[in-house]
């Protein structure tokens, strides 16, 4: 930002600030995304970057393949609580895959052009987290390699999966949301493909975004074609990015433990999807924007905007909690009396306080605009709204195991170096996937920039 | 379960026998293959090769250049079944593997099949009598057990018993069992078992050994007989004492010593006190309307117990309000099965108890008085105006540890209450040669000390271990010129013995045996000995003049002798088919009390202030001699929970006063692991350091150590586990001993105790219903009080109710029977091929166990949940409930419906089925079960490669693998045995065919399965009374497992006060 601005906190800058930064052009914009791809030398930052994430990924491989060898049993998992960090760590991982459909659909379909700069790596986090959040129901099985059974094939035994198990419902959910966000992130990628086939100077470069360009010619056949795909598929996308927690919440809402039977569960659960899947593109955007300079595209605005949305979802999570206690207190059932006075005093209540503190009360700082816009704050906000909601996530799934209806088969839980080493490997595999993205394709949409080039410079005059 | 007994025949033994020598050797190859798994490639010499082709002449044929170098590796090679696959073998055989194995047998079976065979295998050409392949045959027999056997029948498949069941017959059994002999079935299979005769850990054999005994003998006589001695524990088998007695004639002068840790010298010396003679008590707890134990587990342990759970329960089955039920008032120590189940329960010091004793026996008039704190006074008042009462019908039972003068105040007791004859009798002794043990075993350490012993024979005791300190036996031991030891296990007393004998498992060699009452059974063997085991028996021959006499004759012999039968044989045959032989039980004698309660010293009080540290055989490992029995290490002690450990029992005051605590781990928790405080108690000289264990309902002041743990060569399962109590435990104070509160040391170190139950409030839950006889009486609905369950669950759904039309198997569990003894969770493992997990795998949570006991504790409020948060004084004294949780099998399961493959199933007689090959393992019907019954393999927890442990498996159920699901299933193997039957005879499956294992084992009958949908069947009668009620009925679960309210028979009078 440069001198002469007005005042951060003043009520102007909202409209001032704008979702592109002055003075872009077709070829501005072009060459700046694309440079990122194709010209520009790729730093010794991002080798020691991708070298650390990529050895993190080292771990999480060696954890898994223990895992194989060993049984499930190398985790801190007993019983009564069945379902520990695995668990945990795919609701999170699917809950922070949302913001990406979130941002290219539904806002795509309400016509909010400050998407368009974050969309694409938004997205592509979606995907990356999702994928990460695939590997737990697979891996957490006792048997994975009969996992399959879970889909229905055709199998000569005749034999289908059972249909009234919620975690039947996930694989379809889950399955059906990775396949339709992996399309429509391609489909939007398909004229920057073109634009980096044209653009790359090496032939492998050339054959390579060429196959992927599908043979892009930019004419106005195409974008025709391709703005109702794209439409078509925002609309596919919108319902699944709340059905996909929905159906997660399910596992727990249908099953009959106390702290998991809630029926605020399903609206509750997406809110928290959303409110983790921001945290986590700011996490992402802030040091990305930072490290190739692309504070032009994605703004303060951007920033803030989604700051907002966090406070937003943030409010309805608490609302969620607050109903989930009432509830549990209003019903009168004795279970669930119990279940909240153990999450106010129990051997776990630290964990609770934490979510609490982490959720709710920390994220107030949202209300001023001086927070929304201190890039600091924001970035560490969003860490902390991640492990709150990870400690959401424990909270419920391993909490309420620990004390359910039976006093006499109570215990308690506690991770292993494993369940540790499966999860920051995921993270490791995240980040490393994420690197990968930034390097090979454009982290910004080129075609909607220029489309934003041009009506951008329409508002201004 | 007579119906299923069918060998009558003693060729069907011998059959069987050599059936199983077959399969006995075909294991021993297997072993062989397993031996040297990595076969080193080798390299190949070329010149050799090349040499040996120049050498041979004409033809030549050979498969591989490395068998024409002569490799002796390759040889190797060869002689195996299956060459460098079999050591590759993996639970999981998939179709690729299967197909590498096929073909690799297919080639070696080509290159071997020239060869002849160097052994002949014989199928069967005729099949032994009464054997079906495929079809379990039962066989009764009995297990030695102290100065008592308990009779049992033996499931054995294909010549393996697999499985222990009581034998009705038998009057020490009555049709159940306990925990210890359940388990002792894994004895026989234990892999750390002895193998050979060793002579300084040297492999010797037998014709060694057999030279060795008739030098010794031959040097015994003459040196003078008295330089020989035989140690032996209680032996009760006529023929074996006929055998020691042979061996003491042999060489004259020679000293018969004995020495059982947890033997009963009280008790012999009580009656020596009140009748001038040793005596034998026998009990009938069903006669009795009051009973008092003084300090006394007569339902659990000692002679008889079994029997008398079963007759002490009889009187407590109630079919409606309108029944009666005995009362038992017990003081004790420390919390017992048997004071856990009683009416009224008085904590004592077990010094005290002698005072309560006089104190009694001044009530009923004896003239003795006692002095006792004041809340004792009244409870004592009322107790003995109770028993006035019901003269003729109380008894009063002196516990095995309690010193000599309460055995006789309590005959003298018994007598004036006029009980003798009514509710108990007396009987010569049944022990063969009953002598007090500590002045036997004493003058046995002071005869080596003086250098008066030269050859000592150790048999059925480990005195190494066992031993108190203060005799220091090993040193003596050392002394011993010649020692020869014979037990199962190369144990701590084997490796200071220069002979080791391997002994037999009780299932493997023929013998006799004398139950409580003098009731004899022959111990028939059901399998020929596993490795190159002796029984006693051949190791006593082996220094008479008929070394070669086996024990089968020398067992038949003697009995048809004493046979006034007209047909000896057929006698025996009955004998071996009853597993009793009639009629030989002691007949009751009368004697006269020559004592004079009034007239007994002064009893030794402990001064208060002064702590008293009780000893206790364990309730699982007795006295230390189970100790490398898995099934019993993992096994939740009835009262603490505790498994694989021992620990010093503090009652939570003391504990307050020492600054005990113990916490909930964060792995496992109150379902796994406990951390308690371990203090140094030094004692008697002696030192040793234990785990600390906060024990609600223990009296103050009282430290009770558990024997049998802290063993050094029990074997891989037994060594190093818990702590040593013989090491303070001295001959002068065997039972208790007192020293001031300085004696315990927190050394502010932790230990990690694996407790399967930690957690004992119900937390205002409908979980264990409990009332008193009066409340039942008058609101015979009690058992409904505040129950929600739904009056008409089949309007809270929209689908149509499925219809049990045939079958529907249910399950009732009276708790007024249950003791929480644990016979039955044994016995599923057992019968159910259940994994032992280790001590490690239970901290965490992961134990096995398809039937648990939950133990809960009435009318106790605590702050947390934690003893440590706990209000003292309702810690006391808390009344004291168990549970036996097995599958609920719900109707409305909540496991079935979140299944995602469908591997949890309904059947249509209601079970819910578990389809082990198609469980992938998601965890999440355990998750949703409410109960918390299923249980997941983890890891790998079955034991696959160790031979010895595949023989024990039960073929008809399923070894499950790792990351599978498993749980109770009402044994519907069981269930389909009984099917098969009833449809091949075209009828419908009779009431009280299928007998669970749990049901069977059980020695209160607490346990009853059956159809409920026949009105008439056992269960449903049960499930129609008004205590019926289900865990949890809010849930609408329906659970077809229910349970019967535990009601309680308080003492008006003292409920009162």
């Amino acid at each position: 930002m440069s001198a002469g601005q007005p005042p951060m906190d003043s009520p102007e800058i909202q409209r001032l600030t704008p979702v592109l930064g002055p003075g872009h052009t077709y070829a501005s914009v072009t060459d700046k995304i694309s440079a990122i791809v194709l010209t520009r030398r790729t730093s010794v930052g991002w080798y020691i970057g991708f070298l650390l994430a990529f050895s993190i990924f080292g771990v999480m491989n060696i954890a898994i393949g223990y895992l194989f060898m060993k049984g499930t049993g190398i985790w801190g998992i007993n019983i009564p609580i069945g379902w520990g960090f695995a668990i945990v760590n795919f609701v999170w991982w699917i809950g922070i895959g949302h913001a990406g459909t979130l941002i290219s659909a539904i806002l795509f379909l309400l016509n909010q052009k400050w998407r368009t700069s974050i969309n694409r790596f938004a997205e592509a986090m979606t995907l990356f987290a999702v994928a990460c959040a695939g590997i737990f129901p697979l891996i957490h099985t006792g048997r994975p390699w009969y996992a399959f059974w879970m889909f229905p094939y055709p199998s000569v035994m005749g034999i289908w999966p059972q249909f009234r198990s919620p975690l039947i419902w996930d694989v379809f959910a889950v399955s059906t949301y990775g396949t339709v966000s992996l399309l429509f992130w391609f489909v939007g990628l398909i004229p920057d493909l073109a634009t980096l086939r044209d653009r790359s100077t090496s032939k492998p470069k050339q054959i390579i975004y060429g196959m992927l360009a599908l043979g892009w010619r930019g004419s106005a056949r195409h974008w025709q074609r391709y703005q109702s795909a794209y439409l078509l598929l925002a609309g596919l996308a919108t319902p699944l990015v709340l059905s996909v927690h929905t159906v997660v919440s399910f596992d727990f809402s249908v099953a009959i433990v106390p702290g998991w039977h809630t029926t605020i569960f399903p609206p509750y659960f997406v809110a928290g999807a959303i409110y983790s899947g921001f945290a986590m593109v700011l996490t992402i955007a802030i040091p990305l924007r930072k490290a190739y300079g692309l504070e032009d595209f994605i703004t303060m605005r951007h920033l803030e905007n989604m700051a907002k949305v966090m406070l937003a979802t943030g409010l309805i999570v608490a609302y969620g909690y607050f109903f989930e206690f009432f509830m549990s207190l209003y019903s009168g059932n004795k279970f669930d009396v119990f279940l909240v006075q153990q999450r106010l005093h129990g051997p776990y209540a630290p964990f609770y306080y934490a979510l609490i503190l982490c959720n709710i009360l920390i994220p107030q700082l949202l209300w001023f605009q001086r927070m929304r816009t201190n890039v600091v704050v924001l970035f560490i906000m969003s860490i902390i709204v991640n492990v709150g909601m990870w400690l959401e996530r424990f909270v419920i799934i391993v909490i309420s195991l620990t004390r359910d209806f039976m006093p006499s088969a109570w215990g308690r839980y506690s991770p292993t170096f494993w369940d540790w080493a499966t999860l920051i490997g995921t993270m490791g595999m995240f980040v490393m996937l994420i690197f990968l993205f930034v390097r090979v394709l454009p982290a910004i949409s080129i075609a909607e920039m220029r489309e934003l080039v041009t009506e951008t410079s329409e508002e201004h005059k | 379960m007579d119906g299923m007994r069918e060998n009558d025949s003693i060729d069907g033994h011998r059959h069987n026998h050599d059936a199983h020598e077959a399969s006995v050797q075909a294991d021993d190859h297997a072993d062989e293959h397993t031996e040297d798994l990595t076969l080193h490639e080798h390299t190949l010499d070329i010149a050799a090769v090349r040499a040996k082709l120049g050498e041979k002449s004409g033809k030549q044929y050979w498969r591989t250049l490395e068998e024409l170098s002569d490799n002796p590796h390759f040889e190797d090679l060869l002689h195996r079944e299956f060459p460098r696959q079999a050591s590759e073998w993996d639970e999981t055989v998939d179709r690729r593997n299967f197909l590498k194995l096929a073909a690799a047998s297919l080639a070696i079976a080509g290159i071997s099949g020239c060869r002849k065979p160097e052994q002949f295998i014989v199928p069967y050409v005729k099949q032994p009598d009464g054997m079906i392949l495929g079809k379990p045959q039962f066989y009764a027999t009995a297990m030695p057990f102290g100065a008592d056997a308990i009779g049992v029948l033996v499931e054995s498949h294909e010549g393996r018993p697999t499985h222990v069941t009581g034998n009705p017959d038998h009057p020490s059994s009555l049709g159940g069992t306990d925990a210890i002999t359940q388990a002792s079935v894994l004895n026989l299979y234990d892999p750390d078992r002895a193998q050979t005769v060793t002579f300084l850990g040297e492999i010797r054999a037998w014709s060694d050994f057999l030279k060795e005994a008739e030098t010794l003998v031959a040097d015994a006589k003459a040196k003078g007989g008295a330089r020989f001695r035989i140690l032996t524990g209680t032996v009760t088998s006529p023929t074996l004492a006929a055998q020691i007695q042979n061996v003491l004639k042999q060489v004259p002068g020679a000293k018969w010593h004995q020495w059982e840790p947890a033997g009963s010298d009280s008790a012999r010396e009580g009656a020596k006190l009140a009748f001038g003679r040793y005596i034998n008590t026998v009990y009938r707890p069903e006669k009795a309307d009051i009973i008092l134990s003084l300090d006394a587990d007569f339902l659990a342990s000692g002679p008889g117990h079994i029997g008398y759970m079963k007759e002490f329960y009889r009187r407590r089955k109630l079919t409606g309000p309108s029944g009666t039920m005995n009362r038992l008032y017990v003081v004790e120590p420390t919390p017992s099965v048997t004071g856990s189940s009683a009416d009224h329960r008085l904590p004592l010091r077990a010094s005290d108890v002698g005072q309560f004793a006089r104190g009694l026996a001044g009530l009923v008039g004896l003239g003795s008085s006692g002095t006792l704190p004041p809340a004792a006074k009244k409870w004592l008042d009322a107790v003995a105006s109770d028993l006035t009462k019901h003269r003729g019908t109380s008894l009063v039972v002196p516990g095995e540890f309690q010193p000599a003068e309460v055995h006789a105040l309590a005959h003298a007791i018994n007598a004036a209450l006029g009980n003798v004859g009514a509710t108990l009798y007396y009987t010569e002794p049944v022990e063969a040669n009953p002598v007090n043990q500590v002045e036997s075993f004493t003058e046995l350490c002071a005869d080596i000390d003086a250098g008066k012993v030269d050859t000592l024979l150790i048999f059925g005791s480990n005195p190494v271990y066992d031993a108190p300190h203060d005799f220091d036996f090993t040193s003596k031991l050392q002394k011993v010129e010649t020692s020869v030891h014979i037990s199962t296990h190369f144990d701590e007393t084997a490796e200071y013995s220069k002979w080791h004998v391997a002994e037999s498992h009780y299932l493997e060699t023929w013998g006799d045996v004398r139950a409580f009452d003098g009731t004899v059974s022959v111990i028939q063997p059901l399998i020929a000995p596993l490795y190159h085991t002796h029984s006693a028996f051949d190791v006593f021959a082996a220094f008479t003049d008929k070394p070669g006499l086996t024990a089968y004759d020398a067992v038949r012999d003697r009995l048809k002798a004493s046979a006034s039968a007209s047909d000896p044989e057929r006698f025996w045959r009955k004998a071996l088919n009853d597993g009793v032989i009639a009629n030989s039980a002691y007949p009751p004698i009368s004697v006269a009390p020559k004592f004079s309660a009034a007239g007994l010293p002064a009893a030794q009080a402990i001064p208060s202030g002064q702590l008293e540290f009780i000893f206790r055989p364990d309730s699982n490992v007795h006295d230390g001699r189970y100790a490398n029995n898995g099934w019993l290490q993992e096994l939740a002690r009835p009262v603490t929970k505790i498994t694989w450990d021992n620990a010093a029992l503090v009652s939570p005051r003391l504990a307050e006063k020492l600054g005990l605590t113990q916490r909930a781990a964060a792995r496992g928790g109150e379902h796994g692991q406990i951390v308690s405080n371990v203090i140094d108690i030094s004692i008697s000289n002696s030192k040793v350091t234990a785990a600390a264990w906060i024990l609600p309902g223990q009296a103050d002041d009282v430290v009770v150590l558990p024997l049998g743990y802290g063993r050094k060569n029990a074997g891989f399962t037994g060594s190093n586990k818990g702590f040593n109590a013989y090491v303070v435990r001295t001959s002068a104070a065997l039972w208790s001993a007192a020293a001031g509160t300085e004696a315990i040391k927190k050394t502010g170190d932790d230990y990690p105790l694996a407790c399967t139950q930690y957690h004992f409030q119900m937390e205002g839950r409908k979980i264990l219903a409990t009332g008193t006889l009066l409340e039942y009486q008058t609101n015979p609905d009690f058992a409904h009080e505040g129950d929600e369950t739904p009056k008409n669950p089949k309007e809270m759904t929209l689908y149509k109710e499925f219809a049990y039309p045939g079958y529907a198997w249910g399950m009732a569990i009276d708790l007024n029977n249950c003791n929480g003894c644990n016979a039955c969770v044994v016995a599923c493992q057992s019968e159910n091929n259940i994994a032992v997990v280790g001590k490690d795998q239970v901290m965490r949570g992961r134990e096995m166990h398809w039937i648990r006991i939950d133990r809960y504790y009435s009318k106790l409020e605590t702050k947390t949940g934690d003893p440590g948060g706990a209000d003292y004084d309702a810690l006391e004294n808390p009344q004291t409930f168990f549970q036996p949780v097995p599958c609920q099998q719900c109707e409305n399961a909540p496991c079935e419906q979140v299944c995602p493959v469908g591997a949890t199933v309904h059947s249509a007689e209601g079970l819910n089925d578990m389809v082990y090959n198609r469980c992938v393992g998601t965890r999440y019907c355990s998750n949703n079960c409410p109960y918390k019954v299923r249980r997941f393999n983890f890891l790998r927890f079955q034991d696959w490669e160790t031979p010895s442990l595949k023989l024990i498996r039960n073929p008809e159920v399923t070894v499950r693998s790792r990351g599978v699901m498993e749980k109770c299933t009402y044994c519907v193997q069981r269930i389909n045995t009984a099917r098969i039957e009833a449809e091949k005879q075209n009828r419908p499956i009779l009431d009280g065919e299928i007998v669970t294992a749990c049901e069977s084992a059980c020695p209160s009958q607490a346990i009853v399965f059956g159809n409920a949908n026949d009105p008439n069947s056992r269960v449903a009668k049960l499930k129609a009374q008004t205590r019926n009620y289900p865990i949890l009925g809010e849930l609408n679960t329906r659970p077809r497992t229910t349970y019967l309210a535990a009601v309680r028979n308080p003492n008006p009078e003292l409920e009162k006060a």
